[in-house]
């Protein structure tokens, strides 16, 4: 058994862990459950021994450890996977499970003729039926971290920690790693399971341990839990999203797309989207599901122009027929797309706030070639103040502001563009429930000025709180359309499933 | 108001004060990093001052001004490129080519035998031509950089041998000198009480000091080295902009090789051979992150000041010329840990 006793971490003066109280068994697979910033990555970094620094104690088998670096802790038993895999893509499966590790012959050579038969011995027992000497890029995410796995089992480890294992896989392939993991716990091993797919936990987890804000907010046998209660833990409170009223049904058509197909960069007899046609009306939110792969980011790419050459199929913005060569000209036609991940494509994290919100328009900052400072200025500032955007100035870096805010900070630059259209992916990943909360009432203030809104959303209870009217998408096609009054979640999942598996 | 909401409000204004403080702490530091170059060329002096005493004369500080004059041209160009998270190996090349170009132009003219026609060039004329010609080949290396994808490294990497092969073939490997009075004057002449090639270069500082700074082209560039892909999704034209940024290194590179050509009144082949490498190391000790979207072209000059300092104190203080290589080596390794301290610190 691995007991964590009042662990607290501090980061510059922040508390990210107080006072935490954790227990795993062996023979058990632990949840640990909680949103973006709970702190389950900082206690899973605590116990993995990637901050050596931290107040309480760990019990490890009836002996109080602390791990000074992470190969501590890995040689105690304790092994992590991370949610970025951590292997070299270009050394084969067996030099990757012995890297730093490596087996040596009498001579000071390597062995890799053990090395090798180890591999396969560990491959087996994890039922990927691959050969060892198969380079790691070769492999699909899902068996990579059979790989991942398979590098726990080498160090005999009795601890496995898995950080959202299934975030970049598939179907079929979770079914195997839950295997695997059945497996480990028929063999006596502790597993911490990290997910934020509820449905998930109930399938494989023995217990559960809730955080919230740093703290430990309950703990306990995962039989007799339900969906809302462990919602309403982790949150701490049930979620009250406001359904909007749907807006009135006579919508002048700001965008209209017929029949648009994505060819697929590396493989041309491929769609990436096939035929999607839709229209979207002023102060409409339309809300697009699917899951991962359906097509979603693609679709809003190609609609912002991003896809110039490879598209096909008609595109009209206020009747007008329009094609994009690059997001330039998307942007003149009054399209404005908020991408999925901010921090790698939405901001320029090293520059401040203003920079950021007037990066859209500088054009019209310009006075005889120079930019104007106090134009700027006030723009930012008007944002800052209409959406509410905490920061101490215009002149703060963007990096350092919360993930909520650096959202508003990408919407901001976008509304500054003054769009008809705005494109929203996953406007709320990784953000709290208060900003999120935010989000969405900004989102609908918006649609009720009159923009025209698409939301990409892979959380089932947000597209059913913001939209209008719900597209879903499997495999590259629009496979539904329902008014938001007859949407239910399960109506939309069915489909969203792909039906070629 | 009821007590939740005041004391929500209070909290938001707690942290906003404590967020000033440590703004205002960073901006201090900040003051402080900027400083921290300038104390260390203080010292620099004041150490060579104390063994030298042919340091601190008026004719010995024009004449470091005028040696690192033609670095700070190609710096500046350097630090816009490096500034989009790019490189550029061919400046000295480039240097050697179009100095060459103007020199053969203005002493031979252009003769075309096939159609019995001859095109003499005047000094304007000749210096037009070599900066054409610069400009020309940074557009190249922008080109297959933006084009082909091409890595920037490899890109000017190939154009550094491309532009040395072609000054070799038309200089035919000798030096064209003799290049008449008026052309010297670019080099040699004073105007105002001050060298021309400080002139030149300090009016290149300021032009590249305002771009940076005032400029849609400036915000670009820094948008680029700190993240491509926020800026093309921002809907601007990344492309256009890495190849007139490569353009200007080039033009710039061709304004360092005038100065060179005409100072030394004739244009060497092998001339600016590892000139890009002072230059990457004015950027890096000015204080220019290599990764892109950090630095200032006021970073780049200072870096220069250093490095000319630098050498000109190891000569007169006799250090052997192979130990001032040495030297500069530890200097910009030095200015390199600093800067990432620094950067860690933040």
């Amino acid at each position: 058994m691995l007991i964590a006793e009042n662990i607290t971490k501090r980061f510059s003066g922040v508390v990210a862990l107080d006072q935490v109280n954790m227990e795993l068994h062996f023979g058990k697979v632990t949840a640990i459950i909680g949103e973006n910033g709970a702190g389950k990555s900082t206690l899973m970094k605590i116990l993995s021994g990637v901050y050596p620094d931290y107040e309480g104690r760990i019990v490890y088998k009836g002996n109080t450890v602390s791990f000074s670096n992470p190969r501590e802790a890995q040689e105690s038993g304790i092994a992590i996977i991370h949610q970025e895999l951590n292997l070299i893509p270009y050394l084969s499966i067996t030099e990757n499970i012995f890297l730093g590790r490596e087996l040596e012959t009498a001579w000071g050579t390597l062995d890799a003729k053990a090395m090798r038969q180890q591999t396969e011995k560990l491959l087996r027992k994890l039922k990927l039926e691959v050969d060892p000497d198969t380079l790691v890029h070769e492999l699909k995410v899902g068996q990579q971290q059979v790989v991942e796995i398979a590098k726990a089992l080498l160090l005999d480890s009795e601890v496995i920690i898995m950080d959202e294992p299934t975030s970049a896989i598939s179907e079929s392939e979770v079914e195997v790693l839950f295997e695997i993991i059945n497996d480990l716990r028929r063999e006596n091993k502790a597993i911490v399971y990290i997910s934020h797919k509820l449905d998930e936990l109930f399938k494989i987890a023995d217990r559960y341990i809730v955080l919230r804000d740093g703290k430990t907010i309950e703990s306990g046998e995962m039989a007799g839990m339900t969906h809302d209660r462990i919602i309403q833990k982790m949150v701490g409170r049930g979620i009250t999203l406001m359904r909007k009223t749907p807006c009135c049904k006579q919508k002048q058509e700001v965008l209209k797309v017929e029949n648009l197909c994505l060819k697929h960069p590396a493989r041309p007899q491929e769609n990436l989207l096939k035929n999607v046609s839709f229209s979207l009306g002023r102060g409409e939110i339309v809300g697009i599901f699917g899951l991962m792969g359906a097509g979603r980011t693609e679709l809003l790419e190609t609609i912002f122009g991003l896809h110039g050459k490879q598209i096909t199929g008609r595109m009209c913005v206020e009747q007008q027929e329009v094609h994009f060569k690059s997001p330039a000209y998307a942007i003149k036609s009054g399209i404005a797309l908020v991408p999925e991940d901010r921090k790698k494509d939405g901001l320029v994290l090293g520059l401040d706030v203003k920079t950021n919100i007037c990066l859209t328009t500088l054009e019209s900052m310009e006075d005889m070639g120079m930019l104007n400072d106090s134009k700027e200025c006030n723009l930012a500032d008007k944002y800052i103040e209409e959406l509410r955007i905490k920061t101490s100035s215009s002149a703060q870096a963007a990096k350092n502001l919360s993930g909520g805010n650096q959202q508003k900070i990408v919407i901001a630059k976008w509304l500054a563009t003054k769009p008809k259209v705005l494109l929203l992916d996953e406007p709320t990943r990784g953000i709290d429930i208060n900003a999120k909360n935010e989000i969405y009432k900004l989102i609908q203030a918006l649609a009720d000025a009159g923009l025209g809104i698409i939301v990409v959303s892979s959380e089932l209870p947000e597209i059913l709180a913001l939209s209008d009217r719900i597209l879903v998408m499997a495999e590259g096609s629009l496979t539904a359309e329902l008014p938001v009054d007859e949407a239910t979640e399960d109506s939309i999942l069915k489909a969203a499933i792909p039906k070629t598996i | 108001m009821s007590p939740e909401v005041y004391m929500e409000e209070k909290k938001e204004k707690k942290g906003s004060s404590s967020a000033k403080a440590s703004a205002g702490a960073a901006q201090y530091k900040q003051h402080l990093v900027k400083f921290q170059s300038l104390i260390a060329l203080f010292i620099l002096c004041l150490v060579i001052g104390l063994l030298s005493d042919k340091f601190f004369t008026v004719a010995n500080g024009w004449n470091v001004m005028r040696q690192i004059s033609v670095n700070i041209c190609i710096s500046v160009g350097m630090t816009l490129v490096v500034l989009t998270a790019g490189i550029d190996l061919s400046v000295g090349s480039i240097l050697a080519l179009c100095g060459a170009i103007t020199a053969g132009l203005l002493k031979f003219g252009l003769e075309f035998p096939a159609i019995d026609m001859f095109v003499g060039f005047t000094v304007l004329g000749a210096i037009l031509a070599g900066m054409l010609t610069g400009t020309a080949l940074g557009a190249f290396n922008g080109w297959t950089i933006t084009k082909f994808k091409v890595p920037p490294f490899v890109a000017t990497l190939a154009m550094l041998t491309i532009a040395r092969g072609l000054t070799m073939l038309w200089t035919e490997g000798f030096p064209i000198s003799n290049l008449g009075e008026t052309f010297s004057y670019l080099g040699t002449g004073w105007f105002l009480g001050i060298p021309l090639p400080v002139w030149i270069s300090g009016i290149i500082v300021l032009v590249a000091v305002i771009v940076t700074k005032k400029t849609r082209l400036g915000r670009y560039i820094y948008a680029i080295g700190g993240n491509e892909s926020a800026a093309r999704l921002s809907g601007i034209n990344i492309n256009r902009i890495k190849i007139i940024v490569y353009s200007i290194a080039g033009a710039l590179a061709a304004i360092g090789g005038l100065i060179v050509t005409s100072r030394l009144d004739s244009a060497q082949p092998n001339a600016g051979i590892s000139y890009e490498l002072d230059a990457i190391a004015a950027v890096v000790i000015g204080g220019t992150s290599l990764s892109g979207g950090r630095g200032t072209i006021m970073g780049t000059v200072l870096g220069a000041i250093i490095i000319g300092v630098l050498n000109n104190g190891l000569v007169l203080l006799d250090v052997s010329p192979f130990w001032q290589q040495v030297v500069k080596g530890f200097v910009i390794l030095l200015a390199v840990i600093i800067d990432k301290a620094n950067a860690k610190g933040e």
